[in-house]
């Protein structure tokens, strides 16, 4: 369903020039979880903008369903890392859900219900009146994944979402994600720095090399679903198949590699 | 590589490049109105008229007396005001008893317009220097003594215990650690109350008729000599322009290790 | 003592208490000047004069033209401070000509601008209108513009994100997002607004509680003229308090962080 096809991307030019993404190339199937990892700097963040139309790449395309990606797709949601920047603080939290749904690229015909089916899931009934400012950082996140829900995206991305919360928070909002991807049915691509997170939750997981990064490898996640964290982070492959992403990250041969 | 004009103009020379132009356009636009008519130049005279104008004035005494008059009033009123001010927001600012009891007064007299005051200062003082000054004071007095408690108050409660702990005595604390951080806010005070020092002068001096700049562009208003009376008022903007600059680079040089700490101006 | 400083009735007693015994001195000091000095009327002489002019005979034909003037000027200079403090955050070309020439005209002080008006424009109401519109509209433009330059990335990347374009993404994200910054400005504009008001009024007018004072001043009618003081100080009072309620409803939202 989307392709990442011989991306490139190098900000500035001439001597000061600093390519952030070499050449990846990947794909991501319709339903799948894909989490993209990589060590700090290599451009996951330049990939996360790209892939969802805020940059464009130097080189190469990102296409969804066949389309190339030029501009933010109406079919695509993004939940940013810092909840208190991306929610509009003047606004309650139902018509922070509601305002894609009323102005924006996907509007229809019953915003309030949606948004508040959306904000049910995601167990934020009750606060509907509420302004950003007064919920905790993990409930202000549950608030822009219910936004983009809310949005009926086929594809939703997150950029580092939980890494602003603490541990236990995180916790919840990682089972709460695999909970309403199974509710709606939706394509999750997260990008995270956190390697637990990343195979406890994805299908596949996309490790990224330093930059300019390049794809380094690519590792299906076979665990049993639905995932929990209990039973599924004791298992015997799940240590096995971290410590694997563990190795990759850190591996001397994690260079940049030349094509 | 493709030329950008936005990126041209955030870099520094790029900004500087781009201001002189717009001060040519500026000035341009300015010599245009009366040339072509849309003014009288009885009415605006065109920029040449008005720098030559300036520049004739800056040989003569007129234009130095009326600056030195200016510059005496503002000077002396808001040398008094930052000595109240400081004394007086030190005090509030190290005393909650005194802050408690001043306060309502300060907020109270803080929004008086000063203007209000010309024809009390008149009253009370007579025509010269001395109703200038006292009205520059009176203008200035507030920010310096916001600005002042505000530093007082700003000094990290941890640097002082710091100091303590290694049982720096009461006056060594005073000038480590207390006065530093109170300088940054104060130089801020002084930026502030230095222009309002100098609005309050002209203003003072264009109502009351007292020697000045303001009393300067009257004259000329009235005489209907308008090179003059513009020529004036550049001279004005140029000693607002230095102040600010002056006090500007004062403040930054105390705030080079404190950014982002002011009280809300 | 404790409770004296740092509760909110001790402070109430304190700053009333202290409040008080200002009032009383400065009343016990007209009352002894009142025999021998003209400069300071007594308190019940100046009540007298306040509420026989201000309550309510001159409201007519002093206080309604002052406020009338400020109202238009101040109004003009939102409007426009806004609009072209727009401009000037969204392009960083015009920011950069515009600089030194802002930074110019701002330099000048605001009352040195009324003889060239007063040139152009004589001494009616549009002289004082003109003025207080062209002063008052820098503090809103320079805090409009930095308003926009501020925007934060993530919140205008969201907004593109779920394609809230054009108009709707100028009314319901940018401009709630600078209005903090606007209202910054509004308040400071609105002090010099007062202030140019009562300065015009006092150089060239032939009515407005400035002029009154000027002139009750002039004719040594010294109740008057503190009657006149007073109710300015007052007005600048209700003006700055209407204001900050203003903002209090539109900003109910808003909780500022440290700001800069």
């Amino acid at each position: 369903m989307l392709e990442v096809v011989g991306l490139g991307k190098t900000y500035g030019s001439g001597a000061k020039a600093k390519t952030a993404i070499d050449r990846l190339d990947f794909s991501v199937e319709t339903g799948e979880f894909v989490g993209i990892v990589g060590p700090s700097g290599a451009g996951k963040t330049t990939l996360l903008k790209c892939m969802s139309g805020l940059l464009a790449p130097t080189t190469g395309q990102v296409t969804l369903n066949g389309k190339p990606i030029t501009e933010p797709p109406v079919e695509m949601a993004v939940v940013f890392q810092d909840y208190s920047r991306s929610l509009f603080a003047w606004f309650t939290i139902e018509r922070n859900v509601e305002l894609p749904l009323r102005h924006g690229g996907n509007r229809i015909k019953d915003p309030a219900a949606a948004a508040a089916e959306a904000l049910k899931a995601v167990g934020l009934e009750g606060h509907e009146k509420s302004y950003p400012w007064q919920l905790s950082g993990g409930m202000q996140q549950r608030v822009a994944i219910a936004r983009a829900l809310a949005y009926q995206p086929q594809v939703l991305l997150m950029d580092e979402p939980f890494a602003s919360v603490d541990a236990q928070t995180r916790a919840e909002l990682e089972d709460l994600v695999l909970r309403v991807r199974e509710q709606f049915g939706v394509t999750i691509i997260l990008v995270t720095h956190d390697i637990d997170e990343a195979v406890y939750m994805s299908d596949r997981v996309v490790v990224l090399s330093r930059p300019p990064s390049t794809v380094q490898e690519v590792l299906t996640i076979d665990l049993p679903k639905p995932r929990s964290q209990s039973a599924t982070k004791t298992l015997p492959e799940y240590a096995a198949l971290r410590t694997r992403v563990y190795e990759e990250i850190v591996a001397p041969e994690n260079r940049p590699s030349h094509v | 590589m493709p030329f950008r004009l936005g990126t041209f103009a955030s870099r520094h020379s790029g900004a500087t490049i781009l201001g002189g132009a717009g001060v040519l356009v500026a000035l341009a636009a300015w010599q245009a109105l009366p040339a072509t008519g849309i003014v009288s130049s009885t009415e605006i005279p065109g920029a040449a008229a008005v720098l030559g104008r300036l520049v004739e004035l800056l040989g003569t005494g007129d234009l130095w007396k009326a600056v030195g008059a200016t510059l005496a009033g503002a000077g002396l009123g808001f040398t008094a005001a930052v000595v109240i001010g400081v004394v007086i927001g030190t005090l509030m600012g190290s005393s909650a008893l005194v802050r408690n009891a001043l306060s309502p007064a300060v907020e109270f007299l803080r929004p008086v317009p000063g203007v209000a005051l010309i024809p009390v200062a008149m009253l009370m003082f007579g025509p010269g220097l001395s109703s200038d000054v006292a009205l520059v004071a009176f203008g200035c007095v507030w920010v310096v003594i916001i600005q002042t408690l505000a530093g007082v108050g700003a000094v990290d409660q941890v640097a002082v215990q710091t100091a303590r702990s290694f049982r720096l005595s009461a006056w060594d604390r005073i000038r480590f650690v207390q006065v530093p951080s109170s300088l940054p806010f104060i130089a801020t005070g002084m930026r502030i109350a230095s222009s309002i020092a100098l609005i309050v002068a002209v203003t003072a001096e264009l109502i009351s008729g007292n020697a000045g700049l303001g009393d300067s562009i009257a004259l000329a208003q009235s005489a209907g000599r308008v090179d003059d009376m513009y020529a004036y008022i550049l001279a004005a903007g140029v000693l607002g322009i230095l102040a600010h600059i002056g006090f500007g680079g004062l403040e930054r040089r105390l705030l080079h290790w404190h950014q982002s700490q002011r009280a809300g101006v | 003592m404790r409770w004296l400083n740092h509760s909110r009735s001790g402070r109430v007693v304190v700053g009333a208490t202290a409040s008080a015994l200002m009032i009383l001195a400065a009343w016990l000091f007209t009352e002894s000047k009142s025999e021998t000095s003209y400069i300071w009327p007594t308190f019940g002489q100046v009540w007298t004069s306040f509420r026989e002019t201000w309550l309510f005979s001159h409201v007519g034909s002093d206080v309604w033209p002052s406020l009338r003037r400020m109202f238009v000027g101040y109004g003009i200079a939102a409007v426009a401070g806004v609009a072209v403090g727009f401009v000037l955050g969204s392009s960083k070309v015009l920011d950069a000509m515009a600089t030194p020439v802002v930074s110019f005209l701002r330099s000048i002080p605001a009352a040195a601008l009324l003889p060239p008006a007063i040139v152009l424009f004589g001494i009616g109401d549009l002289t004082k209108i003109v003025v207080i519109a062209f002063v008052c509209c820098w503090p809103i433009i320079l805090n409009t513009r930095d308003g926009v330059l501020e925007l934060d990335d993530t919140m205008l990347a969201s907004a593109r994100i779920y394609g809230i374009t054009g108009v709707r993404r100028f009314g319901l994200i940018v401009l709630p997002a600078v209005a903090p910054r606007i209202f910054a400005g509004l308040r400071i504009s609105l002090s010099i607004a007062i202030l140019l008001l009562v300065t015009s009024e006092m150089v060239a007018s032939v009515n407005g509680i400035g002029y009154f004072v000027f002139l009750a001043q002039q004719q040594f009618a010294v109740d008057d003229m503190w009657a006149g003081v007073i109710l300015l100080g007052l007005l600048g009072v209700v003006l700055n308090y209407l204001l900050s309620l203003v903002e209090r409803f539109v900003l109910r939202w808003h909780q500022p962080a440290d700001h800069a």
